[in-house]
């Protein structure tokens, strides 16, 4: 590697202030951190620093999406087969995924990253990671049938006004992902929904064979046709219609043991955002007056993006709520407003999404009231310590 | 055994290089420098110019805004340089000690006959007054204020901080004259917080008239920032002062013996010392001839610490001591590239998150360098700070507060219980790299300049 840091060192002048490529500053700076971490040591403070940083965080999320990746580009082949009454070999229907996967990620990044590279340079900033993840977010939670000039066009909306504007990674209020897809979803209301945009080539009118709709789990309950609806085992494993990352429970429950195990996403949201869904559909349970609320409570876990947006949206740091009791809170009204817009908003038939922004809008003023709480609380406790001296 | 305050949160860094728990003969070193930049907010005045003669005790400079607060030689000797750095500003004034050395004679005095104001006015003269702090802030006490309380910190849980029961063993004498002399300073309670994980020394434990607090527990429970905090958290108009335990003993040796014997134990540690050992110096010694042979790398390749990694002052190989440190620490400089770094498994790298293979060795110990292990960013992730505060207070917040210059929320969020050495494990902590143990400087200096002391 000596080579390559060596012929870093020979160009990097150009880059620089003066040099003849100066506008590229940012965006080599982005290729040589990404090479090399730099060599730049403590000055004031801690003389150590712990190992992580922004770029290991992010990759281990993306690492995190793998499994729902892979799976969902096995899925995209494996529904079209099913579809058109093709054979479901392995190799032959993860080769279509990818040719219909794998377009929508490069487009996401090379959009994302290439707005990102430029606001970089000309705030003068550093590259930030945040677009590594919201890059491959981005078409795990769209329909597979989804144009390619659509996906660039909500990546631009999300990274520029949903971003950039705010000021950057970290400074944004909305999880960015999220908001591309409710960008579509307002913007091209029919690419987005009904029964006909989650497997391929379905709109097109390739043949659908008899016995196949097409639509989701989701749609069917909505429909009040319960008994449409796939199996549980299915629907965990994720052998389904829907976005392309979100079917499968069990690769996104890989991920969210990865995050967790890692320390780098909060099971304190996960595991709230399921008790919140859980809630809300033991109460429809309780008070069922149609088919939809007597559906089991759990069956909501595992239908449509509520895993998904549990693990791996609603726990976007930047945009939950940043104090540890808030994120009780956050997590558990994610949940609980998720199955009631699923089963109440004829409009919505995926309520995850709209609750995440919802909340998303919430978090500061949740954390307010916690710290607010934890200031009056500071205040007696030495009240009482004055009192007793 | 009274209550223990246990602490959960914090995190003990393991790193290489623990002092083995050996004494060294050190011979005297060549020079000994007090550093103004030790001690925060004062702006000293010099007593003294290059060339005059000292004795241990004598002072060098003083505090411009209150001239009895006085800063004196440990050694007798000569004033060969007062080193100054940009804007003239003082950073060091060097004293070349005598082979034979003299003390100024401030005379020996049982505290117990001494009244506040003749106690007070002795440590002021014999240049020990700046040992003792106040909290809020962190700054040397004012003596015209009185302290609701005292508190002093037995042990020390910074990474490879030296074993105070160790440091204190033969000063039980020293130790009990500097507490009576203290507890003469407040009408509450003298505190000695003790670590609960093991037997504490006699020297401590023997000692009359304090009131005993036990905590266990990671880094940093053993600052006594966070030992107040459970104990009488400190609110807006409140007052504590702090010493630590080897000045305790320096005080206590002024009421014995009427000099300022600034003899203490520190331990010499980090991953590039050969010998991690104990050794016997004064207060601002040059530490070369504590180094020297003793390193594993040339000088250039290494940072030297006076005090821990975490809070400590960087010097050079023949720097000095600071006023307030107990140890030295010597690493490796990270100033190297890392190919692919982020990448890399990190069977050699410490992170409190778990996403390094290094987690997977139980007790592994780490030689850690001074990268900053990747760029500055904006706050990303959460919770972590959290983590490692043991103090029921919002640290992002505070920070996030003080970047905002917004005072009140700067009260009302904590800024009076916490100084550098408290949020220091933050810092380490931090995946976007935030200079926080600075920028609660720069909050505690604004409350000092909006609100007074």
């Amino acid at each position: 590697m000596k080579s390559l840091r060596n012929f870093i060192d020979k160009i990097k002048p150009n880059f620089e202030k003066g040099g003849k490529l100066e506008i590229f500053h940012s965006t080599f700076e982005g290729f040589e951190t990404f090479l090399f971490v730099p060599n730049k040591v403590t000055q004031k403070g801690s003389h150590i620093r712990d190992a992580i940083d922004l770029k290991r965080t992010m990759i281990i999320v993306v690492l995190a999406l793998v499994p729902a990746l892979l799976f969902g580009i096995w899925n995209v082949g494996y529904q079209h087969a099913l579809a058109t009454g093709a054979p479901t070999d392995f190799w032959p229907i993860v080769l279509f995924g990818l040719g219909k996967v794998l377009p929508i990620v490069v487009v996401s990044y090379l959009v994302g990253l290439g707005i990102e590279f430029g606001f970089a340079q000309v705030r003068k900033h550093e590259i930030n990671e945040g677009f590594l993840v919201t890059g491959m977010l981005i078409p795990l939670i769209v329909p597979v049938d989804i144009p390619l000039w659509m996906v660039a066009l909500a990546t631009a909306f999300t990274v520029i006004i949903g971003k950039e504007v705010f000021g950057g990674t970290g400074m944004n209020i909305f999880n960015p992902a999220l908001l591309a897809r409710a960008f579509l979803f307002f913007a091209y209301p029919s690419h987005m929904s009904g029964d006909y945009v989650w497997v391929a080539n379905l709109a097109k009118g390739e043949g659908i064979i008899d016995g196949f709709s097409g639509a989701t789990p989701l749609a069917n309950a909505a429909a009040y046709e319960i008994d449409k609806i796939p199996s549980s085992m299915d629907m965990f494993l994720g052998f389904i219609p829907g976005s392309i990352g979100e079917t499968s429970t069990l690769a996104i429950l890989i991920g969210a043991f990865i995050l967790v195990l890692t320390g780098i996403g909060s099971w304190k949201i996960i595991v709230s955002t399921v008790l919140g869904g859980l809630t809300m559909g033991f109460i429809f349970n309780a008070f069922a007056v149609n088919p939809f609320m007597e559906m089991p409570a759990w069956h909501h876990l595992i239908m449509g993006g509520f895993a998904f947006g549990a693990v791996f949206m609603a726990t976007d740091p930047v945009t939950a709520s940043q104090t540890e009791k808030g994120k009780w809170i956050y997590g558990f009204f994610i949940g609980l407003l998720a199955v009631l817009v699923r089963v109440f908003n004829p409009a919505y038939p995926e309520g995850m999404m709209l609750s995440i922004l919802l909340l998303n809008a919430f978090a500061p003023l949740i954390d307010h009231y916690v710290i607010q709480a934890n200031i009056k609380k500071r205040k007696k406790r030495a009240a009482a310590a004055a009192k007793n001296s | 055994m009274p209550k223990v305050h246990k602490i959960r949160k914090g995190l003990n860094i393991p790193l290489k290089g623990e002092a083995e728990k050996v004494f060294s003969r050190v011979d005297q070193a060549e020079a000994y420098a007090v550093k103004p930049i030790d001690f925060q907010g004062l702006t000293p005045k010099l007593s003294v110019k290059e060339g005059d003669k000292v004795k241990a005790g004598s002072p060098l400079f003083s505090n411009k805004f209150r001239p009895n607060v006085v800063f004196t030689s440990p050694v007798s000797g000569e004033v060969f340089m007062v080193r100054r750095g940009e804007r003239r500003k003082i950073l060091e004034v060097i004293v070349h000690p005598d082979t034979v050395q003299e003390f100024e004679d401030f005379g020996a005095e049982q505290p117990s006959q001494l009244s506040r104001e003749q106690i007070i006015e002795k440590m002021q003269r014999a240049g020990v007054w700046p040992m003792v702090k106040q909290r809020p802030y962190g700054i040397i006490a004012n003596p015209e204020e009185k302290p609701k309380s005292i508190h002093i910190s037995a042990f020390d849980s910074a990474p490879l901080s030296p074993d105070l029961d160790f440091a204190v063993k033969d000063e039980a004498e020293a130790f009990q004259a500097g507490i009576e002399a203290i507890q003469k300073l407040t009408d509450g309670k003298v505190n000695i917080n003790l670590n609960a994980e093991y037997p504490p020394s006699n020297v401590f434990t023997k000692v009359k008239g304090v009131e005993f607090n036990y905590f266990s527990g990671p880094h940093p429970a053993g600052n006594v920032g966070i030992q107040i905090h459970h104990i009488e958290p400190i609110f807006k108009g409140d007052l504590i002062w702090t010493v630590a335990p080897l000045d305790v003993i320096i005080i206590g040796r002024l009421f014995l013996k009427g000099i300022y014997d600034a003899t203490k134990i520190i331990a010499l540690t980090g991953s590039e010392v050969q010998r991690p050992r104990y050794f016997t110096v004064k207060t601002g010694a040059s530490i070369s001839n504590i180094v020297s042979n003793n390193l594993t790398q040339p000088a250039d390749k290494l940072r030297f610490i006076s005090g821990d990694v975490l809070t400590g002052t960087s010097i050079a190989d023949n720097g000095f001591l600071g006023f307030y440190d107990n140890m030295v620490t010597v690493i490796p400089e990270g100033n190297h590239y890392e190919f692919l770094g982020w990448a890399s498994p990190g069977i050699n790298k410490f992170s409190l998150t778990r996403t390094f293979l290094s987690k997977l060795i139980p007790d592994k110990k780490f030689a850690l360098h001074t990268n900053l292990n990747g760029g500055e960013r904006a706050y990303v992730v959460t919770g972590q700070y959290d983590k490692v505060l043991p103090m029921n207070i919002y640290p992002v917040h505070l920070i996030k507060a003080i970047l905002a210059k917004d005072i009140d929320k700067m009260e009302s969020l904590g800024i009076y219980e916490v100084v550098e050495e408290d949020m220091a494990l933050c810092e380490y902590v931090c995946t976007s790299k935030t200079e926080v143990q600075s920028i609660l400087r720069e909050g505690i200096d604004l409350m000092i300049k909006e609100l007074g002391e």
